[in-house]
């Protein structure tokens, strides 16, 4: 593998100053935002270097917990925010987070004792990237889907009250939302198995080729990567679908929009 | 021996700017409601369907609301909105059970049924709303100005429908009505909303 040097970093940075220069001579404003999240970029993953460096020196099973519960807490603060009428309360920031845990923890584990089989399991080279990457799937279709979904019921509600008085339950009045909700939540990875290798070489795959790995054997780990992520995924907006549309009714079946926060 | 509990009876109902309201429906009763707009009537039969959460309880031939299932409620307690809604695309993929009155006793033929929701006309989605409620056969009518924005041979057809509906089926009925003469036609009593509670008044000049 080619050693990068701070140069080639710099050399690399001076590309983004460069598109920064030229959106300014567009009078674009995106320049100054560009900026700020290229010095994130670089200062955010410069951490997690060392953060990571720190870990795999010390592995042990109470900082690899500690580091996934991190990464959990930030992940679902993230599908929080990404929705616009959210639950109000803690409910909003609980479902997507909940329903994370499950998924991404459960596949995650299931990688790690039964596909691969390390000693120990929990050596953090093999359990963080999982995680990290089943966690950042995850939580993309979860906070597109609860989007939709409490979307959905703000702008139908004359159609599911409709129902709703007709004598049908929740389950019926909202079903169709439901569907489309983890559908929506569904395609991107979905999507994303079906131009693998055609349109798009997946990151992972490409990163390590480019670390020497033999194309071969990278191909089988982001197979499996493909796999996992589809249903860690999937799992994911089925729980947050399924629970968030329960709490968008109350014990008499009553919808209750005013649990949802104002854009 | 204890008296027969009415069909239905609502104690110290109370949503928002309405009630407390108590009354008792008997079967084959039909009572008119009116009041000016925002006094809380849609409010009323929304919280007696149990839609809203509410103060107060409702019993449906003694059974207190809360201890029947919401969705066979609302079967039983049914609520006709000012505006019927529709969510797939051909009418009778709306209706699952058998009419409770034959469709050309409202004026319709029956091929409307396969016709796409969006051709129908207000008068006939208003008739085929009612329709579609009356064919889950509720105990109870609430209706919400169900003759809103008709003319008035399409209200009349909607007053002989929820009239036959009431003599065959023993439908005990709560109308909101802004209409005298309608209340007049219909009303076996007749409250006014004022300040959030219902006051008894007389029917005024039957005409007809």
């Amino acid at each position: 593998m080619v050693e990068l040097s701070v140069i080639d970093l710099g050399l690399a940075a001076a590309l983004v100053l460069l598109l920064a220069l030229l959106s300014i001579r567009l009078r674009s404003n995106i320049s100054q935002q560009l900026v700020i999240a290229a010095l994130r970029t670089a200062v955010q993953l410069t951490l997690i270097g060392l953060v990571l460096k720190l870990l795999f020196a010390n592995a042990t099973l109470g900082w690899v917990l500690l580091m996934a519960l991190i990464m959990l807490l930030v992940a679902g603060r993230e599908v929080m925010a990404r929705q616009e009428r959210r639950f109000r309360g803690w409910w909003g920031y609980a479902v997507g987070t909940f329903s994370m845990f499950l998924s991404s923890f459960a596949v995650t584990l299931f990688a790690l004792l039964v596909i691969l089989g390390e000693d120990p399991w929990y050596t953090p080279q093999y359990a963080i990237p999982l995680l990290g990457m089943l966690l950042g799937n995850t939580m993309n279709g979860i906070a597109i889907a609860m989007d939709r979904l409490t979307q959905a019921a703000w702008e139908q509600r004359a159609v599911i009250e409709a129902r709703l008085m007709l004598g049908e339950r929740w389950e019926a009045a909202i079903s169709e939302y439901r569907r489309q909700a983890i559908r929506s939540g569904m395609i991107p990875i979905i999507n994303a198995m079906a131009a693998a290798g055609i349109v798009s070489l997946p990151g992972m795959m490409t990163g390590q080729i480019l670390a020497g790995a033999a194309p071969v054997e990278a191909v089988k780990y982001q197979i499996l990567i493909m796999f996992l992520i589809t249903t860690g995924t999937g799992l994911g907006t089925l729980a947050a679908v399924s629970i968030g549309s329960k709490h968008l009714f109350d014990e008499r079946q009553r919808l209750c929009l005013n649990r949802l926060r104002q854009p | 021996m204890s008296k027969t509990p009415p069909l239905l009876q609502i104690n110290q109902l109370r949503r928002l700017m309405i009630g407390p309201v108590s009354l008792a429906l008997e079967a084959g009763d039909c009572l008119c409601i009116s009041g000016p707009s925002g006094s809380g009537k849609s409010l009323l039969l929304r919280a007696i369907a149990d839609l809203d959460p509410h103060a107060g309880e409702a019993c449906l031939h003694g059974v207190v609301a809360s201890r029947i299932p919401a969705e066979r409620w609302r079967t039983r307690v049914g609520l006709l909105p000012p505006e019927s809604v529709w969510w797939l695309p051909r009418v009778g993929d709306h209706f699952r059970d058998e009419l409770p009155v034959p469709l050309e006793h409202i004026g319709l033929s029956a091929d409307i049924m396969a016709q796409p929701v969006r051709q129908l006309s207000s008068g006939e989605k208003q008739r085929l709303a009612l329709m579609r409620l009356l064919s889950n056969h509720p105990q109870v009518l609430l209706l919400d100005e169900p003759t809103a924005n008709l003319d008035p041979e399409n209200t009349r057809r909607i007053e002989t429908v929820i009239a036959e509906y009431r003599r065959t089926q023993q439908a005990g009925i709560l109308w909101v009505s802004h209409d005298q003469a309608q209340i007049a036609r219909v009303a076996d009593r007749y409250y006014a909303v004022t300040n959030g509670t219902l006051e008894e008044r007389t029917i005024e000049g039957s005409n007809g």
